[in-house]
C-alpha cells in the first residue's frame, strides 16, 4: 500500500523531470545534453508506465515488481550513457572519447556477466527476479565507480564549468546512495521495511531536482575553481 | 562480503560527493561581499562571519519574506552545517586538523546564510519601494 509520501515523491520527481526536459528545450541546450534529455524523457515514460501497472495490478503484485526492477535496470543503463556524455565533454580536447566508449561497454557487459554468474550459483527457483535485483545492485555500484572516476578527472583536469561540476556531483550522490541502499538491503534485510525503502525514491527525486536546480540557477558560462569544491586531499593532489 | 564492501565504499563516496556538492553551492555565495547594513544588523566585523552565528542568522532569515530561489540552497547547507558540527565534535580529540577544517566549513556555511540574508533584505527593500511608488 502506498502512503501520501510515496505519492508526493512520485509527483515531485515527475514534475522535476518534465521541467528539466522543457528547460533544456527552451534554452536550446537539448543537443548539448542529448543523453541527459533522453534519460529524463525515459524516466517520465517509466513513471507513467509504472503508475499504469500499479493501478491495474496493485503495488504488491509480482507484475509490478518485475516492471519496477527491469525498468530501473534499463534506466540505470541509460544513465551510463549520460556519464559517457560527461566524459566526452571533459575529455573533448584530448580526443580519447573512443576509448571511454569502449571501456564503458566493456564494464557494462562485465557487470551483467558477473551478476549472472553470482546468481547462477544460488539454488533458487526464482532465478530471473534474483538476477534483476543482483544486477541492479552491481549496476549502481558500477555507476558509483564510473562517476567517481569522472569526478577524479574533473578535479585532475581542473574543469571549471560549474554546471558540469554540479551535474556530476548530483549523479554521484544518486548512484552512491542507491548502491549503499542495495548493499544494506543484502546485509540487513530487516531494515528494508522502516528505513531503506525510502532511499531509492528519495534519491530518484533528488537527481531530477538537483539537475533542475543546476539548469535553472547556473548559467552555461559560470565557472568555479574545483579546488574550492573538492575535498582538501583531492585538491592538494590537483595542485601537486 | 561483496555487499559489505560495496556498502562501505558507497557510503564513503556518498559523503565525499555530498560534501563537494554542498561546497559547490557555498562557493557561489562566497564571491559576494556582505553589505554594510547586514553587517550592522548581525553585528559582524569585517567580511568574516563566526560559525556560531549560523543559528542566529537562520532565525533572522526566517523573519524575512522569501525570495523564492534560495530555499533549496539553505536546506542543503543546513544539513552540511549539521554534518560539519558532528564531525567537529567527534574529531576534537582525535584529529585537530580535521576539527579546524570542519570549523572553517561551518564558518563558510554561516557566511552563506549571511549573504542569503543580505539578498533577502535587499529584496524586501525593493518590494517596499515598489509598494511606496504604487500608493
Amino acid at each position: 500500500m502506498l502512503g501520501p509520501l510515496d505519492y508526493v515523491l512520485v509527483l515531485v520527481s515527475f514534475v522535476a523531470e518534465v521541467y528539466v526536459v522543457a528547460r533544456l528545450c527552451i534554452s536550446k541546450n537539448s543537443l548539448r545534453y542529448l543523453s541527459l534529455n533522453i534519460y529524463m524523457l525515459a524516466t517520465v515514460g517509466v513513471t507513467v508506465g509504472q503508475a499504469i501497472v500499479w493501478n491495474r495490478f496493485g503495488v504488491s503484485s509480482p507484475v509490478y515488481a518485475y516492471v519496477y526492477y527491469y525498468t530501473d535496470a534499463l534506466l540505470t543503463i541509460s544513465l551510463f550513457f549520460v556519464i559517457m556524455s560527461f566524459y566526452h565533454q571533459i575529455f573533448q580536447q584530448m580526443e580519447v572519447g573512443k576509448y571511454v566508449r569502449w571501456a564503458s561497454v566493456f564494464l557494462l557487459s562485465a557487470t551483467a556477466l558477473f551478476s549472472y554468474l553470482v546468481v547462477r550459483q544460488m539454488p533458487s527457483h526464482n532465478l530471473t527476479s534474483r538476477f534483476v535485483v543482483a544486477m541492479s545492485q552491481n549496476l549502481y555500484f558500477v555507476g558509483v565507480v564510473l562517476t567517481y572516476l569522472l569526478w577524479g578527472a574533473v578535479v585532475k583536469l581542473r574543469e571549471t564549468r560549474t554546471r558540469l561540476i554540479q551535474l556530476v556531483l548530483a549523479l554521484g550522490i544518486f548512484f552512491s546512495s542507491d548502491a549503499a541502499c542495495y548493499a544494506l538491503r543484502n546485509l540487513f534485510p530487516g531494515l528494508e521495511a522502516n528505513f531503506l525503502k525510502w532511499v531509492p525514491p528519495l534519491a530518484g527525486t533528488f537527481l531530477p531536482l538537483a539537475w533542475a536546480y543546476t539548469f535553472t540557477k547556473i548559467s552555461e558560462g559560470a565557472r568555479l575553481e574545483t579546488a574550492r569544491v573538492a575535498l582538501p586531499r583531492m585538491a592538494a593532489h590537483q595542485h601537486s | 562480503m561483496i555487499a559489505a564492501l560495496i556498502c562501505v565504499i558507497s557510503v564513503a563516496v556518498f559523503l565525499q560527493f555530498f560534501v563537494s556538492y554542498s561546497r559547490s553551492i557555498i562557493a557561489a555565495y562566497r564571491k559576494s561581499d556582505l553589505s554594510e547594513q547586514v553587517r550592522e544588523v548581525v553585528g559582524i566585523e569585517g567580511q568574516n562571519v563566526s560559525s556560531d552565528q549560523f543559528g542566529r542568522l537562520v532565525q533572522l532569515i526566517r523573519l524575512c519574506p522569501q525570495k523564492g530561489d534560495d530555499q533549496t540552497d539553505l536546506k542543503v547547507v543546513g544539513v552540511y552545517y549539521w554534518m560539519m558540527s558532528a564531525l567537529r565534535s567527534t574529531a576534537r580529540t582525535l584529529a585537530p586538523r580535521v576539527t579546524s577544517w570542519a570549523e572553517r566549513e561551518r564558518a563558510d556555511c554561516a557566511y552563506f546564510v549571511a549573504v542569503a540574508l543580505d539578498r533577502r533584505i535587499a529584496h524586501s527593500r525593493d518590494l517596499l519601494a515598489q509598494q511606496m511608488s504604487n500608493s
